[in-house]
């Protein structure tokens, strides 16, 4: 039972750490640029499936993720500087409504350029091994390495936007836009540069999840709710609020789905439990989230000068 | 953008509003005589849709509330009569009650706790509790779960209406969207309205002014659900099915979408939006399977160059151009049904409008156009 | 300036009301053979609607695009895999083109939504995969047929299967919804040992099962069975063969490994146990014509959802000879679609009074033809004349 309750935990953490990936960019972009960009779901795809491309073109998953991470950050900047550029001053509706419209775009885009099947990308032998990490307990390697990986990234975001020049202007930007430009920086540069970035973790998010979740067209709609109820928990454009809130969804959600039948078994028979568990389960994010909103309107870190 | 009273602002709106209205009246006539009843079909879901589109215009338009679960009331109408007749009872004097009542419960309840939320916060919350909506309705295995629900009998008002018969169905849903086109406007322009429209603009002025802004708020938000949920009753009878499907949280976008496309806080705005965004669907998916290739981009250039939606296009004096692009799908509409497995016609009709689009942007740029 | 723009489009309008109305006789004529078939041909799973379109084609081909002499034409429609788009589109071939064979429907959502204006409206409708247990039992209807197979029968002889293979304890996993739940009771009904664990997982959009995985492993049942359809199927054997657990615990599966996912899952689908009523090996004259020329046309396997509407175009085309394309006359048109007269790809089938087959299960297995090709073939057949246990509920 230990054994089992650790398990969760680390797949509760793998599926935290996958989902700050993706929520991390879409923070940055939103905080910063005060764009709600929808499209985030169709770069965390595109993503995927450059890297699937790449991969079977170059032999190697390691060489096929490097060149997918600038290939979508050079995508992303694309969009910014053609559709993207003049919506900033408009308001949050019209850019719902113009990502929307990109996701659609994307999508054919997607099925046109790769196919209506689908692409997977296979892991290397060095990667579909196990090691212990308990006695009785073998965990395997990848998932291991997406815990690494999360975790890595959520350090290098954590220096370059407490430690650098970059990170400075970042900070600066997201409290207050116009004070920036009137210091003399160049905002337009600045904006495109932080969208790059926000793609290329998209990208990081997609390509890791890609070989345990296969590359699909629409594989980044569901899961941009996900990540849109993360940094709405963690407050905008807060990374220490996406990388808590992405772990407490991981957490909650995989909790639920491991341990409630088993609760709810107790009460009602096996059938019964299972569907209704599956039904709550589902339910659990969106109820934290009502209730982290319903007593802290604005996240668990809402970041200052908002 | 300064909120100016409905009869203050462009009566070309009004005009083409009108017009659509009647032309809308009309259908039947025209099914009947071009003896195409899925022309019927159609317009009655467009119909149903700009009753849903102009309720969330209510609280999106008016009051700048960006409800993002819009489509749970939908739901929560549909499931009301999908429930009652699956228990036999068919009579509308209870079904219909019923269901406006339980929208009107459930938005209560999700304005009282969604509400002291602000932007983005707002629109997430109320995607949150219509995601619970959706999963209630997907756990319901007595009901179907997520396979849905057949209704065998539609509901019956004694006699008085046939609701099976396809013209009188058409013909109420007709009269309730004026009957909601009629509210709105009669709420827009009471006090209660400019309240709320003034607290969209300000409203720490207007809680300082003495009003209570979140009890106007509220009272806005249960009555749209309620409009809402009757959209939900007419969806639930013209498709004789309620699944988990119909309140999506895909579906609460599309509302949206066709909010902001015909134009927010106008009147007819909804109207416009709500015919625009099904006709387009239905045209261009039947040219080619992918249509959304075409439809994306039309969305984005949309908020690109036509600020306002449709109605910003004829208040800024455009309206010449937003009429032609209404015409563009009238006429797109008569080739699709005249040819509609030919891609020639398509590919033809999309090239005008989009040398129209870029035209009329050049235009804008050389005379200086009209920012603000 | 505005009023002048008003009349010419008042003018424009008039103008193709008129030529709309003119062109409108030209259409109603002409004597032939509609049919409409609703399918998904876009969104994740579109590659199932494009096979089934193509199959529906290759069927037609072979028939000469004739039915008893009489020329056929499809219209063919995507319904995006939402119900309600599924269920305006059955509209539409209903009102507008005036269909008199509706076809088609992957997913049982879209086509219970659907049936109802068909059925009512005197037509009938065939589905070329989904087969709901409502339909099957308590909601059969006099016009609606299934020519593939109901929800139960398949995990049925896969239940037979664990039995024959002496499993004792064993652990289902499957997507919450109502197809899910159907396979997950179609497999208790035959299967004698224990079951010690049941899973229902989010549908459609849960892409990581390391919670469900976990449980499968703590539990060490004798071996798993599995109904994850299209691409959550790739997901879910991805995943269990990451997790190393397919030697220890052997994986039984309905509908989760097919031509379109085996190019994905590749080697993660070697040795597992599946069973099906339909095989591309399968050693019928009309399944080798079949499922050779279809290679040949398009470069690639059919998988069972091309298979049914193969035999759906057969059987329809069997009632169309019967009745000497008299389509009007319903009961005869029925009642030579009860008879199913046709060469099945599946071999001997027959229609049970639910409208629904009864034929046989095979067990099958994935091997690899060359480096990167993998196929499905035939071990042996489980079960013979197979009937759904709906079948009793329906009062016809």
């Amino acid at each position: 039972m230990t054994l089992l309750l650790v398990e969760q935990f680390l797949n509760g953490l793998q599926i935290g750490l996958l989902l700050f990936l993706l929520a991390a960019g879409l923070t940055l972009v939103f905080g910063i640029m005060d764009l709600v960009n929808l499209a985030h779901g169709s770069l965390y795809m595109m993503g995927a499936f450059f890297a699937a491309v790449l991969t079977e073109w170059t032999g190697s998953f390691l060489a096929g993720a490097l060149l997918a991470l600038p290939a979508t950050a050079l995508l992303g900047i694309v969009t910014e500087v053609i559709a993207l550029r003049n919506l900033y001053t408009r308001d949050h509706l019209d850019h719902v409504l113009a990502t929307f419209g990109l996701i659609l775009f994307f999508n054919e885009l997607a099925r046109v350029l790769f196919g209506v099947g689908g692409m997977a990308i296979p892991l290397p032998d060095s990667l579909l091994t196990h090691f212990e990490i308990l006695p009785g307990l073998p965990y395997p390697t990848y998932r291991f390495l997406i815990i690494l990986v999360g975790l890595l990234c959520a350090g290098f975001l954590y220096v370059l936007v407490q430690r650098t020049r970059l990170g400075m202007l970042i900070r600066a930007g997201a409290t207050n836009r116009e004070m920036v430009g009137a210091l003399g920086v160049d905002i337009k540069l600045l904006f495109t540069l932080v969208f790059g970035l926000g793609s290329a973790l998209a990208a990081l998010a997609g390509l890791m999840a890609a070989p345990i979740t296969t590359v699909q067209i629409g594989m980044g709609d569901n899961i941009l709710i996900l990540a849109l109820v993360v940094i709405v928990i963690g407050g905008i454009g807060s990374i220490r609020g996406a990388f808590i809130a992405s772990l407490l969804i991981g957490l909650v959600d995989t909790m639920g789905r491991a341990f409630l039948p088993n609760m709810l078994g107790t009460v009602l028979s096996p059938a019964d439990a299972g569907t209704v568990s599956e039904a709550l389960s589902s339910m659990l994010i969106y109820i934290l989230m009502s209730g982290v909103l319903i007593l802290r309107p604005a996240g668990l870190f809402p970041a200052p000068g908002r | 953008m300064p909120q100016l009273p409905l009869r203050l602002k462009s009566p070309i709106t009004s005009l083409v509003g009108s017009a659509l209205l009647i032309l809308l009246g009309l259908v039947p006539v025209a099914a009947t005589v071009l003896d195409d009843p899925f022309m019927l079909t159609l317009f009655t879901r467009v119909v149903i849709m700009a009753i849903a589109a102009v309720s969330l215009n209510l609280i999106l338009g008016y009051g700048g509330m960006v409800s993002f679960g819009h489509a749970a009331y939908i739901g929560i109408g549909g499931y009301a009569i999908g429930i009652l007749a699956h228990h036999g009872i068919n009579e509308a004097w209870i079904q219909w009650p019923v269901a406006l009542i339980g929208s009107a419960l459930s938005a209560l309840l999700i304005g009282l706790l969604s509400l002291r939320t602000k932007g983005i916060f707002f629109i997430m919350l109320t995607l949150a509790l219509a995601q619970l909506v959706y999963y209630l309705g997907n756990g319901a295995y007595a009901y179907g779960g997520d396979d849905g629900l057949t209704i065998q009998q539609r509901s019956s008002f004694g006699g008085l209406i046939d609701l099976n018969d396809k013209e009188s169905l058409f013909y109420l849903c007709w009269v309730l969207l004026v009957l909601t086109l009629w509210l709105t406007y009669r709420i827009v322009n009471s006090r209660f309205g400019m309240v709320l429209q003034g607290a969209k603009s300000n409203d720490r002025r207007m809680a300082t002014l003495g009003f209570p802004v979140f009890r106007y708020r509220l009272t806005a938000f249960v009555i749209a659900g309620t409009l809402c949920g009757l959209a939900g009753i007419l969806t639930a009878t013209y498709t004789d099915f309620i699944s988990p499907a119909m309140m999506h949280w895909t579906r609460s976008g599309d509302l949206i979408v066709m909010v902001v496309l015909g134009g927010m806080g106008s009147l007819f705005g909804p109207l416009f939006g709500a015919f625009t965004f099904l006709m387009l669907e239905e045209i261009l998916s039947s040219w080619t399977e992918y249509w959304k290739i075409v439809f994306g981009p039309i969305l984005l250039l949309v908020v690109l160059f036509a600020r306002g939606g449709i109605d910003g296009a004829m208040v800024r004096g455009a309206a010449g151009y937003a009429l032609t692009g209404l015409v563009t799908l009238f006429a797109m509409y008569i080739v699709h049904y005249l040819w509609y497995d030919d891609w020639m016609p398509a590919a033809i009709v999309l090239a005008v409008a989009a040398l129209a689009i870029v035209a009329i942007w050049l235009r804008q740029r050389r005379t200086g156009g009209q920012h603000g | 300036m505005k009023v002048s723009t008003l009349l010419r489009v008042t003018g424009a309008l008039a103008v193709s009301a008129l030529a709309l109305a003119a062109a409108e006789p030209a259409a109603a004529q002409a004597k032939k053979i509609k049919i409409g078939f609703v399918t998904t041909l876009s969104g994740p799973n579109a590659a199932y609607g494009v096979d089934m379109r193509n199959s529906f084609e290759l069927a037609l081909e072979h028939l000469g695009r004739k039915m008893g002499g009489i020329p056929v034409e499809v219209i063919y429609e995507d319904d995006e895999q939402k119900p309600e788009v599924g269920k305006q589109k059955t509209d539409k071939l209903m009102q507008r083109d005036r269909v008199d064979i509706v076809a088609g429907y992957i997913w049982s959502n879209v086509l219970l939504a659907s049936y109802k204006s068909v059925v009512d409206n005197n037509t009938f409708l065939i589905s070329a995969n989904a087969g709901p247990s409502q339909l099957a039992g308590e909601q059969c209807h006099k016009n609606f047929f299934a020519a593939s197979w109901a929800n139960e029968q398949n995990p049925m002889g896969v239940g037979h299967l664990l039995n024959q293979k002496n499993v004792q304890k064993l652990y289902i996993v499957a997507p919450n919804y109502a197809a899910g739940q159907d396979m997950a009771n179609g497999v208790k009904a035959t299967f004698k040992g224990q079951v010690v664990g049941q899973d229902m997982t989010r549908w459609p959009d849960q892409l990581d099962f390391s919670a469900e995985i976990s449980k499968i492993r703590a539990a060490k049942p004798d071996a798993v069975y599995v109904f994850f359809p299209g691409r959550a199927g790739v997901q879910f054997l991805t995943q269990y063969t990451q997790a190393n657990l397919k030697k220890e615990i052997p994986l039984y599966s309905v509908f989760t490994i097919d031509g379109v996912t085996l190019k994905l899952q590749k080697d993660q689908a070697l040795d597992t146990f599946f069973g099906l009523f339909w095989a591309p090996d399968l050693p019928y004259a009309a399944n080798t014509k079949f499922v050779t020329d279809y290679k040949k046309k398009h470069k690639d396997t059919p998988t069972f959802y091309g298979a049914q509407s193969y035999d759906v175009a057969n059987l329809i085309n069997s009632a169309v000879v019967a009745t000497k394309g008299d389509l009007k006359n319903k009961d005869a048109f029925r009642a030579a679609l009860e008879a199913a007269k046709f060469e099945s790809v599946r071999g001997p089938m027959k229609f049970n009074k639910n409208h629904f087959p009864i034929h046989a299960i095979y067990q099958q297995e994935v091997y690899k033809v060359s480096d990167s090709e993998y196929d499905i073939r035939t071990i042996s057949k489980i079960i013979d004349n197979l009937e759904d246990p709906s079948a009793p509920k329906c009062k016809m």
